[in-house]
């Protein structure tokens, strides 16, 4: 039996609870909530034990694994108050505001010898781990460009109010929605080593970015673009989309379908053929023990819970492979006050000098060679 | 009940297996004109009952049947509470609490509970509870409702969480305010079927996935066909075709052949496959 407390009954942590009542093997013996009032009624009809904080919970019970689904600003210090306790955590996304802090957070689990995880949920997704699948079998050849997309009906409205609507606190769509395609593309194709021409919008909030675009650059021009919306209304829930082209093909993917087209001349995984290929979700979602909202929401906890009791450290979606994702939004945020790159009002560059260095490397070095020649005694 | 329903997820875009499809059939049914057609090719069919969610075009639907009663006097609705999505928008938007206040009448103790001035009694989550009921039923009033279901998200929440007496709560309102049965949606029918058995619910409805691939059937078909064995309840089947992903034929037999279902929901978008499923059924349930 696996001992588990939940940290935070927001629209996730309730969620988690229910998921997490419902897989065998695991017993909930507590849930912390500032809101005594939710508390209360979960209590009187649930039976589950409730307290009001991490404190008191960690006085009254010393759980294997707690589920940290608290605004995200308060993600760190809870995080670290469980791991001091010898807690294995799992802990919703964005993991940490400030990636030192998430290194932190890493080096203890580390030296406790504990299981994390962050609520990367789309890394259990049947048609996104066949594009992972798809590309460690090489199926399109190297990856030369990729576009993330998420695009969802949040924010329709001038409005604000909750943690979420400040930026502060890890409100926003860059923090909310964007973080699930960047988390994908650190899984396809590692961190970047830059981002550039970060563009966080509002459209109707007032102190929150709900529209974000990036472009992030890795080794050998391969790039990424980003393309995130949370004002979207013609979309009915949050949609997810990866794109990646590549020498030998194209994928596209969402959280229901793969659609994969493949050169004749690349190496052609079992099962697919020259051509398009598509994947619905029948084929390629595993079944689960209990289904509230999606088999990956059930999938990611059920593996957090193995994980604990199986002492397995590597599992998916540790802390480390969550601060990455969270280094490249810092850095996007850094990157936003910057500005455009190049204005069109400002005077263009003389286009030889930038754009062929190469002939004029072949000057100036003919050049030099002229002079050598010129002083060199035995052409005198 | 109909040995078929008619279900709405087509209308709005719910499509299990492509979000492109999805979005064809979002422009497809933008106009409720459009529903409104399909729906008379399905009375026309003789699929007369309407399994719907209280989405806010419901309204519009439910609103326009209502005035032309006369032609369609055998219609049916079957809501499913909520649609969700409404609601989930409104906790990450305005919070746990901000989201109960906005659906919820601001009137008497609830209101004051809500706002911490007073502790809430079980008679007030129950209050609560009827409360939301009567506001997403609103829409259908002076049509047949004889069944009223709650939705899956809500009901596997409740499940996993062990709320069981909100269940007991729903079917007694549902009974005596509305003079219908409960139907209870799950994603989850092997761990839901002994829950409200033990609460002594009479023999409610259960919809369920029950597909011949077992897509979306956790626990497996097998733990499927055991809770169906059991008939402490009334079983309707839904997603049969598993979104599309079994031929018709194959799907349609394959469900009939299984104990004691009651009724199937399927959606259609075109009067010829309301035909063909018709026909199907015709040919393949149990005599």
């Amino acid at each position: 039996m696996v001992t588990v407390a939940v940290v935070g009954l927001g629209k996730m942590g309730i969620s988690h609870l229910s998921m997490v009542r419902a897989l065998p093997g695991v017993e909930v013996v507590g849930v912390v909530d500032s809101i005594g009032y939710l508390l209360g009624v979960l209590n009187k009809y649930t039976g589950v034990p409730t307290y009001t904080s991490v404190d008191e919970l960690l006085l009254a019970k010393k759980p294997d694994a707690a589920i940290v689904a608290t605004p995200s600003r308060l993600h760190f210090p809870l995080v670290k108050q469980l791991l001091e306790a010898g807690i294995s955590v799992f802990c919703e996304k964005p993991f940490t505001l400030r990636s030192v802090e998430g290194d932190e957070l890493v080096e203890l689990a580390a030296e406790k010898h504990l299981v994390t995880q962050v609520g990367y949920h789309n890394r259990f997704v049947g048609a996104f781990k066949e594009v992972k699948r798809l590309l460690e079998l090489g199926a399109i050849g190297e990856v030369t460009h990729g576009l993330a997309e998420a695009y969802g009906p949040v924010v329709l409205k001038p409005q604000g109010g909750t943690w979420r609507s400040k930026s502060t606190e890890g409100g926003g769509a860059l923090y909310d929605y964007a973080a699930h395609p960047l988390n994908l593309i650190n899984w396809f194709m590692g961190e970047p080593e830059a981002v550039g021409g970060t563009v966080l919008n509002s459209v109707f909030s007032s102190e929150i970015d709900d529209e974000v675009c990036s472009t992030l650059y890795f080794p050998r021009n391969r790039t990424v673009s980003l393309s995130v919306n949370w004002s979207d209304e013609s979309v009915r829930k949050m949609t997810t989309r990866i794109t990646l082209w590549g020498t030998g093909g194209r994928i596209f993917a969402d959280r229901q379908e793969v659609q994969v087209y493949l050169r004749d001349e690349t190496a052609i995984p079992e099962g697919y053929q020259p051509g398009w290929n598509v994947r619905y979700t029948t084929e390629l979602t595993e079944p689960v023990d209990f289904y509230l909202r999606g088999e990956e929401y059930t999938a990611q906890l059920a593996h957090f819970v193995d994980c604990v009791r199986n002492g397995n450290r590597e599992g998916t979606n540790t802390f480390e492979s969550a601060v990455v994702t969270d280094r490249v939004i810092e850095r996007m945020l850094e990157d936003a006050k910057r500005g455009p790159g190049v204005l069109l009002s400002e005077p263009a560059a003389v286009p030889n000098t930038r754009r062929r260095p190469a002939r004029r490397i072949v000057e100036v070095v003919r050049l030099g060679v002229r002079k050598i020649q010129s002083v060199s005694p035995g052409r005198k | 009940m109909d040995k078929l329903l008619f279900g709405d997820n087509q209308f709005f875009g719910v499509n299990h297996m492509s979000e492109e499809k999805a979005r064809q059939q979002q422009i497809r049914f933008q106009r409720d004109e459009a529903v409104i057609d399909v729906l008379i090719d399905a009375y026309e069919e003789h699929v007369t009952t309407f399994m719907c969610t209280t989405h806010d075009r419901i309204g519009h639907i439910a609103s326009y049947f209502l005035e032309n009663r006369d032609q369609y006097p055998d219609l049916t609705f079957f809501p499913g509470m909520p649609y969700a999505h409404k609601y989930a928008n409104a906790v990450t938007t305005d919070g746990m609490l901000g989201a109960l206040k906005k659906f919820l009448p601001s009137s008497g103790r609830v209101d004051a509970a809500m706002r911490g001035a007073s502790s809430l009694m079980s008679k007030d989550v129950t209050a609560m509870i009827t409360m939301l009921i009567d506001a997403e039923m609103k829409m259908f009033e002076g049509l047949p409702t004889p069944v009223i279901w709650l939705q899956n998200v809500v009901t596997d929440l409740l499940l996993g969480l062990g709320f069981d007496d909100a269940f007991t709560i729903f079917a007694e309102h549902v009974r005596s305010r509305y003079n219908a049965e409960p139907g209870f949606i799950t994603m989850n029918l092997p761990m839901l079927a002994p829950v409200l058995s033990r609460l002594g619910i009479p023999s409610p409805l259960i919809c369920s996935n029950i597909n011949k691939i077992g897509f979306r059937m956790p626990g497996g078909i097998d733990e499927y066909r055991k809770a169906l064995e059991s008939h402490a309840f009334r079983p309707v089947a839904m997603s049969v075709y598993a979104s599309g992903a079994i031929p018709p034929d194959e799907a349609i037999q394959w469900v009939c052949e299984q104990p004691n279902i009651e009724s199937i929901v399927f959606g259609a978008s075109s009067r010829g496959n309301i035909r063909g499923t018709r026909q199907l059924v015709e040919k393949y349930w149990r005599k």
